[in-house]
């Protein structure tokens, strides 16, 4: 039987008692959502905080809404809501591509969108997406709220932006119009993990690739994309030729791990392959 | 520290450590043992309850997170001395073998059915993709779901 540590448990009611929980308690307290990404750790005893502020009330972190121009996606939309939400899968078929393959419906109905972003795996899904949509991460500490491009909020394995005291309170896309996108993943069975996965956004103007959104994730790309790939499709006409050309270039940056999952030249392999493929789905979809 | 939840209908109110998770808090503090507990990974799906009404994993739930919820089980599926259409049709189509999914299956089936009156064979299979069956039952499962959408 698997028993987490002892730790104390507070629920905050609003996001400044949040904050104010997480002064009281200290850098050893930890935020709980969903608790599929901590949970299973403090039962490992990989983490073992002193305290859990749980953040399951605050319904203000729950909304998936348009709003200025911009796609916002609270830290606690739960996966299943995400998938079932129309605003985000209309205007971005990626989501419903992606949150298809996280995990299995009945941890969807509880993990969160903010949670997985937090938990910081490096063969996390939704990090991938986030990146290649070249989202915005909000976050609030006591000193107010900031915003961190998404590219900068994974600083390594299982380390974020957040800092102790902050909390992440959503995401915010660009919802621009016109645009493509699509995920692709390929894993063991149902519910694991990605031996490899590739988001692609997409944008053409005029005959030619306007802009490129390359998501990553399980092959060792630094911060989750392929700045190369995207560099070299921009200003290009899209097609095959290009889009396998940019997935040699992505899996060229990578460096994968090998693991139970596979080795590290068949990781690769799948990185440009899937990338052209994301990058073949998105352009259909424009 | 004083949790009350409500589970099939009723609140219970314990003294509980933080750190219990709520599948125990079932089985150990209220002798509801018809939620099992197998893989303890979130894997597995037999500790699959309604929380709010919607299924979870009860292995990865803390018992203080579902203080002020409520909380179905498989025992609070019948009413009335009458069972419910799922565990009619599991009963009908040999649904189960050894029962140690079914418990977790029936929750799923009856959240979904209340979602999906009609569900088709793929979205059944879908809906039941984070649970195992040890018994590897799945045909006769999905038979017994979709016996239940017709009573
Ligand atoms: S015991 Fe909870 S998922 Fe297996
Ligand atoms: S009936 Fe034995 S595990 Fe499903």
């Amino acid at each position: 039987m698997q028993v987490p540590a002892q730790f104390e448990y507070a629920r905050a009611q609003s996001v400044s008692h949040a904050l104010s929980l997480l002064d009281r308690y200290g850098p050893e307290a930890r935020v709980v959502a969903g608790g599929h990404s901590l949970i299973p750790m403090m039962k490992l005893r990989l983490a073992q905080p002193e305290a859990l502020i749980d953040i399951n009330d605050l319904s203000e972190l729950s909304r998936i809404e348009v709003e200025g121009g911009e796609l916002v996606i609270g830290a606690l939309v739960r996966h299943a809501e995400l998938l079932a939400s129309a605003p985000a899968t209309g205007l971005f078929p990626i989501f419903q591509d992606a949150e298809r393959v996280i995990a299995d419906p009945i941890v969807r109905n509880r993990g969160t969108v903010g949670g997985s972003l937090c938990q910081g795996d490096p063969s996390e899904d939704l990090s991938a997406v986030f990146a290649a949509l070249r989202a915005t991460a909000i976050i609030e500490g006591g000193d107010g709220r900031r915003s961190v491009p998404i590219r900068d909020f994974h600083e390594g394995p299982y380390e974020t932006a957040v800092q102790a005291g902050e909390l992440l309170i959503e995401l915010r896309v660009p919802a621009t119009p016109g645009t493509g996108s699509a995920y692709v993943k390929v894993e063991r069975r149902v519910g694991d993990w990605a031996v490899a996965a590739a988001g692609a956004v997409l944008s053409v103007a005029g005959g030619v690739i306007e802009r490129a959104g390359i998501g990553l994730t399980a092959v060792g790309a630094e911060h989750f994309c392929a700045p190369e790939a995207e560099e070299y499709l921009t200003g290009r006409e899209p097609g095959e030729e290009a889009f396998a050309e940019a997935g040699r270039i992505a899996a060229e940056h990578c460096s994968p791990q090998p693991d139970q999952r596979g080795p590290a030249d068949y990781k690769r392999h799948l990185a440009a392959e899937l990338t052209a493929r994301a990058l073949r789905t998105a352009m259909e979809r424009i | 520290m004083q949790v009350t939840i409500t589970v099939n209908g009723l609140p219970y109110t314990r003294e509980v450590e933080p750190r219990l998770l709520l599948v125990h808090f079932l089985r150990d503090e209220l002798n509801l043992t018809g939620t099992h507990w197998g893989c303890d990974t979130s894997n597995c799906g037999v500790c699959t309850v309604q929380l709010d009404g919607v299924p979870v994993k009860s292995c990865t739930v803390l018992a203080v997170m579902a203080d002020g919820h409520e909380v179905t089980t498989v025992e609070g599926l019948e009413r009335d001395g009458e069972l419910d259409a799922v565990q009619k049709g599991f009963m009908e189509c040999h649904g189960l073998q050894c029962g140690f999914c079914t418990p977790g299956m029936l929750l799923t089936a009856r959240w979904l059915l209340d979602r999906e009156p009609h569900p088709d064979e793929g979205t059944i299979r879908e809906a039941i993709s984070g649970q195992l069956c040890r018994c590897t039952g799945y045909e006769n499962i999905v038979k017994s779901i979709q016996r239940a959408a017709e009573l």
